[in-house]
């Protein structure tokens, strides 16, 4: 009640400053002009009646004067003038304010930008009506993503949970435009796609559930905003034309809106295609017909009301009755449902670990950022004892003194926030633009929005009070009459434990710890690199053809195939060459079937042995990628299509299969009692990622099954790659020229397996280098202040004959200590924190010696860094000349 | 006739006594003060305007603008309820006092 009205009155006396002043005077006015009157009544004249008054009255401007002060000083009036002095006192030492300034700017600039990226991909639903109830339907298997058409449907049509459920996959056929084919990415989508999201074209109309009619049947295509932006120059008149997708005519009904960009966020679709004209575009006439084939990931939005536990549970009722219709395609079947956007959890999960544990480090950061200014705004205080002393003896309170220097922090602060949020949005807006991969829409797409500018300023305020509040309790303990008394060397300096040593200990330990981490990203990706991929990529170049789009069926293929090999041969340079289906580690690699053993009559999946990466290649393929045969042979030119069925393995192939007996010469099954002879066993590779465990991988010739339609010319040559992009290109120019190509070197290919271990890598280092330099600052400033405090004992320690080990060790022995003491805990704290890291980069292992022995090294080198300068000027003191001053 | 010094605090008081019947202006206070107390308790100008803000901002009276016996505009301040709550607890401490005061001087 009267907070509240000290408030609302010194806010009037703030804004209608005027109007009271008026007021005021009116009151005053009244009061004199009736004090005449009753003189005038007892009898008085005008003129004595009005001097009467003056008497009794006083000076009028100064009631007034007393009236305003006795209103109070308005709060912002007040909190002005402390900025004011706040901003003096900035001017007064400039170093230090530039310093403070930027070591906040880092700390919360590094805050805001993770959380941006966070925000982004994490908090932040999808960009549709309703976002929060819908999920992705995912098998209780974790990172089992993929769903069949047929399970779809049965899903879609007997759940009683969802009010809609739409299945989608991407693809990336190339659209003919005119005459020019263009590589791009789309999304096969059920017809229910968009009208389940909610959403509206932008021109034209999206299908519907309504436009299909079985296989083939939809030839529609809605364009991305973007893409039609870019290649059909925003012309509405688009709508209605037709584009080509692999030989087949898509009439374009529709542009989606500008801000929806498909149900990825990593992958923005340029087109959407009609689920059901997947087998036309190339995807092969069983894509949709097969229960057991599982190509699509299903998106569904829960009714209003259901919870998802009751919708899990319903569609775990309709998995285990398909599991007892389909016993063979579906009899582990289940259901679970993600969140949507990152690939269910097989992106999600890795990705939210990364960003909680970067979030984390910045925090971090930010807080030995805050542990630095809080030492130096404890020894500025300090500095200022006598100043302080000086304005509590003429009468300011404690607490309003306290005022000031919080002020003189959360000022400090703020500008820090202003200025790391202004360069946190120039990064996000670097990273928005950065395609990270030519040839596949990734988007890293994280603008800095309210919540990201709420927090920056929650965090700037915070840490503000937070290291502003540290010296307070010297304030309070301020004595004035003893502190004006004292000379600049009592204080705190002389006891032997301040709260500015634990300041700075806690700051090199949290940067430790973010050093190690660092190193230990470093070490991890290093490590990575070098992890035997079962293959050598170097000196590899990759010619990818699509034979289908060029016009070939299945059974024209091989003999092409077989030339381009050949010709191949014949480009001086070439040592070896061949040709496979699949490039391992590229991104659309791989597929796995069922492996069955010998004389296996029920296919369930209960009765399978294991999954099995399949490729198929041609002879001389595993030479050139560099993949060792263990044992047995390779294929040859006469494993042709009708000689016997045969298969290369790898080593966890046979050893799954047949422990630890020899494998060439057996046989297995594969789906449906395909017998296949092994002839040979190769080392184990990487296929699908760089941190898989090592997993089984069958290869069959090239000439005995189902090739598909991309093939994949390798080769191998000392030349350089461009020289033998330009051979290989020339090559086939002689073919066919009307074959579509992407010639590429596999380390190229391989960009993308390295990038989220180079993103991690990335973004620890950077937060390793803002943790060193802060630890350099720390102790930088604490050895410099630790001098100048002490030039006079040190120049006497010279005088009287000290070793320069001794000054030194006076000088900047305390930092030091500190810093092996801080260093210390943070590695100790790096070694606990060992798994957490080890779950975000690859390989890491912080106990590892080089991990230990380089942030050691790295803390080593910092502080005699940072100490060198404070300690070269402990030793030139000049006894003489300092003896002098004061 | 002389009039008495107050002593430090009790205009407050006397402010928020006066204003217990009702609403009153500055100079109404002042003259009823001095009527009261038998002209023995004269407030200044001085000394009751910046009291009288004091204790607006203290929300324990509020004013507002009306119209004079005589017709003229005059501010005229009122009791708020903590301004009663204010003026009992006064009241009741300066009654100790005196009365211990008081008690003091009669003693022995």
């Amino acid at each position: 009640m009267s907070v509240l009205s000290d408030l609302r009155f010194r806010m009037r006396a703030l804004f209608q400053r005027r109007a009271m002043e008026e007021e005021l005077e009116d009151e005053l006015r009244f009061h004199f002009d009736e004090e005449v009157e009753k003189h005038r009544r007892a009898g008085l004249t005008d003129e004595e009646a009005r001097r009467m008054a003056r008497l009794a009255f006083g000076g009028q401007s100064q009631v007034a004067e007393d009236c305003r002060e006795a209103r109070g000083m308005s709060l912002i009036e007040s909190v002005l003038q402390d900025v004011h002095y706040a901003l003096r006192q900035m001017k007064k030492s400039p170093g230090f304010a530039v310093t403070a300034v930027l070591t906040l700017a880092l700390g919360i600039g590094a805050n805001a930008v993770v959380f941006s990226v966070l925000n982004a991909l994490v908090l932040r639903p999808l960009n549709v009506y309703q976002p929060e109830r819908l999920f992705a339907v995912e098998h209780k298997e974790h990172a089992d993503y993929w769903q069949s058409y047929p399970d779809y449907i049965d899903y879609r049509d007997h759940n009683s949970t969802f009010s809609g459920m739409a299945a989608y996959y991407t693809t990336d056929v190339a659209v003919v435009i005119g005459k020019q084919a263009v590589k791009s990415y789309g999304y096969l989508a059920s017809g229910n796609y968009f009208d389940m999201l909610g959403e509206r074209p932008a021109i034209g109309r999206f299908f519907h559930a309504s436009d299909e009619h079985g296989q083939n049947s939809t030839p529609y295509i809605v364009l991305g905003y973007d893409f039609w932006r870019a290649r059909f120059n925003s012309n509405p008149q688009v709508i209605g034309t037709t584009v080509n997708l692999n030989a087949h005519s898509f009439t374009v009904i529709g542009v989606a809106p500008r801000d929806f960009h498909g149900t990825e966020l990593f992958f923005w679709p340029d087109y959407w295609i009609p689920l059901v004209d997947a087998p036309e575009i190339g995807c092969g006439p069983d894509y949709l017909a097969h229960r057991d084939d599982r190509n699509f990931w299903i998106l569904g939005r829960l009714k209003p009301g259901v919870t998802p536990e009751q919708a899990s549970d319903d569609l775990n009722a309709i998995s285990r009755r398909l599991a007892q219709l389909y016993p063979t395609a579906d009899d582990d079947l289940d259901a679970r449902l993600v969140r949507p956007g990152l690939m269910g959890d097989v992106w999600g999960d890795p990705i939210r670990a990364f960003l909680a544990a970067i979030m984390a480090m910045s925090v971090l950061v930010l807080l030995a950022a805050c542990a630095n200014l809080g030492s130096i705004f404890a020894v500025r205080a300090a500095d200022r004892t006598r100043e302080l002393a000086l304005r509590l003896a003429i009468g300011a309170s404690r607490a309003r003194i306290l005022r000031t220097l919080l002020t003189e922090a959360v000022l400090v602060s703020v500008l820090g926030g202003v200025t790391g949020t202004l360069f946190a949005t120039a990064l996000l807006q670097i990273l928005s633009r950065w395609r990270p991969f030519v040839d596949f829409p990734i988007h890293v797409v994280a603008q800095p929005d309210a919540k990201v500018y709420a927090l920056a300023l929650l965090l700037s305020v915070g840490s503000g009070l937070l290291f502003g509040l540290l010296p307070a309790r010297q304030i309070w303990r301020t004595d004035a009459a003893q502190a004006m008394k004292g000379g600049k060397s009592a204080g705190p300096a002389l006891r032997r434990f301040g709260m500015r040593d634990i300041l700075l200990c806690v700051q090199i330990a949290l940067c430790t710890l973010l050093v190690t981490g660092s190193f230990v990203a470093f070490r991890g990706m290093e490590r990575s690199l070098h992890t035997p991929l079962g293959f050598r990529p170097l000196g590899v170049t990759i010619a990818e053809t699509e034979l289908d789009m060029g016009g070939y069926t299945e059974d024209q293929s091989w003999p092409v195939e077989k030339r381009m090999a050949q010709e191949a041969a014949q480009i001086p340079g070439v040592s070896s060459e061949g040709l496979i289906d699949r490039v391992m580690l590229d991104n659309d690699c791989c597929a796995k079937e069922s492996v069955y053993r010998q004389g296996t009559t029920d296919f369930r999946s209960s009765q399978r042995s294991f999954f099995a990466h399949f490729f198929y290649a041609s002879p001389g393929y595993l030479a050139t990628a560099g993949t060792r045969l263990l044992a047995g042979r390779d294929f040859s030119w006469n494993d042709e299509t009708n000689s016997p069925q045969i298969a290369i393995v790898n080593a966890r192939f046979a050893h799954l299969l047949f422990g630890d007996t020899p494998a060439v010469g057996r046989h297995f099954e594969l789906f449906n009692g395909h017998l296949k002879e092994i002839v040979g066993v190769v080392e184990d590779g990487k296929y699908n990622s760089l941190t898989e465990t090592p997993q089984p991988a069958m290869f069959f010739p090239l000439a005995q099954g189902n090739s598909g339609s991309d093939t994949a010319l390798v080769v191998r040559s000392a030349l350089p790659p461009a020289e033998m992009a330009t051979a290989l290109n020339r090559m086939m120019n002689g073919i066919d020229p009307n074959i579509p190509l992407t010639v590429r070197s596999w380390p190229e290919v391989l960009d993308l397996a390295f990038f989220p271990a180079r993103a991690a890598t990335g973004a620890l280092a950077v937060m390793g280098l803002l943790a060193a330099m802060l630890a350099v600052t720390g102790i930088f400033g604490m050895a410099a202040y630790s001098v100048s405090r002490r030039m006079k004992e040190l120049a006497i320690r010279v005088a009287v004959g000290a070793r320069r080990t001794q000054v030194i060790a006076a000088a900047v022995g305390r930092p030091l200590m500190l810093l092996g003491v801080g260093s210390a805990l943070g590695l100790l704290a790096g070694v606990v924190a060992s798994r957490l890291l080890g779950q975000i980069v690859y390989q890491a292992n912080p106990s590892d010696p080089v991990v230990i022995g380089g942030a050691v090294l790295t803390m080593v080198f910092l502080g005699a860094g940072a100490s060198a300068v404070p300690a070269r000027r402990a030793l030139s003191a000049d006894p003489s000349r300092l003896m002098r001053e004061e | 006739m002389t009039s008495l010094d107050l002593p430090q605090g009790t205009l407050d008081l006397l402010i928020l006594r006066t204003l217990l019947p009702g609403a009153q202006h500055g100079w109404a206070i002042s003259e009823r003060v001095q009527q009261v107390s038998g002209d023995m308790l004269r407030i200044q100008q001085g000394s009751l305007y910046p009291a009288l803000h004091r204790l607006e901002r203290r929300g324990w009276v509020k004013a507002k603008w009306g119209v004079s016996d005589n017709n003229r505009k005059a501010k005229y301040y009122e009791l708020t309820r903590s301004g009663h709550k204010q003026l009992a607890s006064e009241t009741e401490s300066w009654r100790k006092l005196t009365s211990a005061v008081s008690l003091v001087l009669e003693g022995d």
